[in-house]
């Protein structure tokens, strides 16, 4: 009996003793913003940490110089810091209470971080608020509350190889402005070399034919479940359409990682992506020539699907009121412009557009698109219905649109109860 | 207890052994009390409460929600159930190819490179553990080169005038063999929220690419553990049995093979823990896709955590995964637990022994032999 009790205590102690040492790791500590507070915003002279998710060396180091243009004219030191799996990093970072101050976000992690607290909901704060697209002001917006700036935005074009174009005997005239012109092109493109068009067969892509349609899965605020509507099954059973005549075709049915790849591998005449492309074909596929339009108009007119990323700040930085500066700064025109012209997207404000397009006379479809893009749903769990959207597309061509729909259309409902 | 109470409590000469034997065990205990054991338990109250990701989820505003994340992943009736009911399927399926698979190829490639006739044994040896020491990292990438739509193995293919599947991308269960739609009984009636059409399709053909993979890599580790085990066995036994006329395929099944019983175990349990724990060549290779068909338990329950801040039911998930574990663990040593010789085969001894006159018979031998030794005696 002895025995078993003086175990019990050694096991407690070695329990308590080990507590006692995560205790001291402080990082659980409920509120750890320090410094006083101006107009609801933490302030201190604690240097800043960003952090950030790069597509590559040119970004990181124009986000680098940008930040560090910051630091030697506002006196706040600031240090950039590239993550390797952005989501994880975030995540660990709130969850010990020491995030990084201003960190990439995307529209599908914001209602996440967003509902459990972490985020500074500062957009109504910023100086330049009124500059920003609308329609990239409500996906970053979650409960009424606009929560960060929009770093800037890429939207969904056509890009034709030219020389295929060319050799199916089109002209510039017959760049496709409906559904039924797209059907005929993509028809002519079609051989056995190469099929007219491929995308990825995704929401992200195929989500572009519902907008042109009418439709989207959810409403604009991602408050309302509006997947199985008459609209977005139109826009499927047109893709379903084209995948049966064989003349669109899925990237990975003909090889490819993405759109882009069977683009610049001339397995496809035609793929419908965003801005990144141009930098792909550049480094990827330099010898590929192509040209970039706008995508065709459906029956509910023109549509397109817009991505962006956003700056967060973090509730728990001890010096928000910096921060809010530094983003201030990364959003102005000619930070954006520099940014765009360091690896490829558009800026988010209106101001620099017109700056923008002269500097980028090819892009200018991509630019375009903005009037009538619509956003990717932004509620609570509905990147986990994306990614289920997703898996039933893969099956597009032998199923049925309206049972797909239903189903998410179930899902989503869920989300917003 | 008897053989304690001969120490003297305390006092005497042993007075501080006890205190330096913590002493010494203190730096274990602490570290994996501190990595391990408070985790779990961390893990544990997380799976029970509301935690979203900030902060301790020990602070005040984390409430216990009770059985709420598991009851949603079992029986919540939305996506998180047919999501971790499409998980299990897919790593069920895995279990049951791989583990079986691994097992047979390392017994084989042991009993193989154990042969004293095999020329370079050494060589051998190392070729097939090469694949085990190698990070499964590059393995999984190499995988995705070689079974990509116009890799290397579709060529190969190609050369025998098959047509191979678009692997990593091919969501078609192998059981189905090409059916897109069962039996209405079988798509209507789900489990989990899966139907049972899609339970019984099998893993996908990219699953199967991965459990090639498995099988390929692991199969090299525990045929290291049946060399060794095969290299303890006596020759006398094997001798005894040859010398009764057992051929190499009885000497096989009935004398080394129940001789490997313990390392058999060993095997059979580390393939299965593993094999559930399947996570490194998802995240790297496929991410859950096509169509979630590699989604496992361990996969959902990183991207439910770290992706949808659904820290709960990612939790709730690697605790059900545990149990499942230790489920299958006991069932399996219940299994192959030391048996007394069946009923039926004992009727075969006691009629050679009868006829011999009580001459003791090793029971690992063949009633066929026994049979000669017997009539040999009665000469």
């Amino acid at each position: 009996m002895q025995r078993r009790t003086r175990w019990f205590t050694a096991g407690a102690l070695a329990i308590a003793g080990a507590l006692a040492l995560t205790a001291c790791g402080s990082g659980f500590s409920g509120n750890s913003s320090g410094g006083s507070t101006s107009n609801g915003l933490t302030k201190s002279s604690k240097p800043l940490t960003v952090l950030i998710g790069s597509s590559g060396d040119a970004e990181t180091k124009a986000v680098d110089s940008a930040v560090a243009d910051w630091s030697s004219s506002s006196g706040t030191k600031a240090t950039v810091t590239v993550a390797s799996n952005l989501a994880q990093q975030l995540s660990q970072g709130f969850s010990s209470g020491k995030p990084a101050d201003v960190f990439y976000l995307s529209t599908d992690q914001l209602a996440g971080f967003a509902s459990n607290g972490s985020l500074l909901a500062y957009g109504d704060k910023l100086a330049n608020k009124s500059d920003f697209y609308p329609s990239l002001v409500q996906s970053f917006t979650y409960n009424g509350k606009f929560y960060c700036a929009p770093k800037d935005f890429s939207t969904l074009g056509l890009i034709i190889n030219t020389d295929m174009w060319k050799a199916a005997g089109l002209t510039d005239a017959d760049i496709p402005t409906t559904w039924a012109q797209l059907e005929t092109v993509a028809k002519k493109l079609t051989t056995p070399k190469h099929v007219g068009l491929a995308i990825g067969g995704e929401y992200a892509r195929i989500g572009a034919f519902m907008t042109q349609a009418g439709g989207n899965l959810m409403n604009a605020t991602s408050t309302k479940a509006t997947a199985d509507t008459p609209e977005n099954v139109a826009g499927l059973t047109e893709v379903k359409k084209l995948l049966n005549a064989g003349t669109l075709k899925y990237a990975k049915d003909v090889g490819a990682g993405w759109g882009g790849e069977a683009f610049g591998k001339g397995l496809a005449a035609m793929t419908i992506e965003g801005n990144w492309i141009t930098g792909a074909m550049s480094t990827d596929f330099p010898s590929v020539k192509y040209q970039i339009a706008e995508l065709p108009a459906g029956p509910a007119g023109k549509g397109t699907l817009q991505f962006t990323n956003c700056w967060g700040i973090a509730a728990d930085s001890p010096n928000q009121t910096a921060a809010l500066k530094l983003v201030e700064k990364l959003t102005s025109a000619s930070d954006q412009l520099a940014f765009s012209k360091a690896f490829g997207p558009m800026p988010s404000i209106k101001s620099a557009a017109a700056e923008w397009k002269t500097a980028n006379p090819m892009l200018v479809p991509f630019l375009n698109g903005a009037d009538y893009a619509k956003g990717v749903p932004t509620a609570k769990g509905s990147a986990d219905v994306v990614t289920d959207f997703n898996s039933k597309l893969e099956s597009l061509a032998t199923s049925d649109p309206k049972t797909i729909l239903a189903a998410e259309q179930t899902n989503l409902e869920a989300l917003v109860k | 207890m008897t053989t304690y109470s001969r120490q003297p409590r305390r006092g005497g000469l042993r007075r501080g052994e006890a205190a330096s034997g913590w002493l010494f065990t203190a730096p274990m205990i602490i570290l994996l009390g501190l990595f391990l054991v408070i985790p779990v338990l961390m893990a544990l109250w997380v799976s029970f409460s509301d935690w979203g990701g900030r902060g301790s989820p020990f602070s005040g505003s984390v409430n216990f929600v009770g059985f709420k994340n598991y009851s949603t992943l079992l029986s919540g009736g939305g996506l998180a159930e047919q999501d971790f009911g499409t998980a299990l399927k897919n790593n069920a399926w895995y279990v049951v190819l791989v583990v079986p698979l691994q097992t047979a190829l390392a017994l084989f490639l042991a009993v193989m490179v154990n042969r004293q006739i095999l020329r370079g044994r050494g060589f051998f040896r190392t070729a097939f553990y090469f694949p085990s020491v190698t990070s499964s990292v590059a393995i999984t990438v190499l995988w995705l080169f070689l079974f990509n739509s116009t890799g290397a193995v579709n060529k190969a293919l190609s050369y025998l005038g098959v047509v191979g599947p678009n692997w990593f991308n091919d969501p078609a269960g192998i059981f189905h063999f090409g059916a897109t739609s069962g039996p209405a009984f079988l798509e209507k009636s789900t489990a989990l929220g899966v139907p049972l059409w899609d339970w019984i399709g099998g893993p996908s053909v990219a699953m199967f690419a991965l459990i090639l993979l498995a099988v390929f890599t692991t199969s090299g580790t525990f045929m290291l553990l049946f060399v060794a085990a095969l290299q303890n066995l006596g020759g006398d036994i094997q001798e005894a049995a040859m010398m009764d006329g057992a051929t190499g395929w009885q000497r096989f099944w009935r004398v080394t093979l129940p001789q490997l019983r313990p390392t058999l175990f060993t095997v059979l349990t580390l393939g299965l823990i593993g094999c559930w724990q399947v996570f490194d060549q998802i995240y790297t290779g496929t991410q859950g896709g096509p169509a979630k068909t590699t989604m496992t338990p361990a996969y959902l329950s990183y991207t439910s955590s770290f992706v949808n801040q659904s820290w709960g039911q990612g939790a709730a998930i690697a605790f059900i995964l545990f149990v499942i574990i230790v489920f299958f663990t006991l069932f399996q040593r219940w299994v192959l637990r030391e048996r007394a010789v069946s009923k039926r085969r004992m009727r075969q001894y006691t009629v050679a022994t009868t006829a011999a006159t009580s001459t003791p018979v090793a029971p690992a031998m063949a009633a066929g032999a026994a049979a000669d030794t017997g009539e040999e005696n009665e000469r």
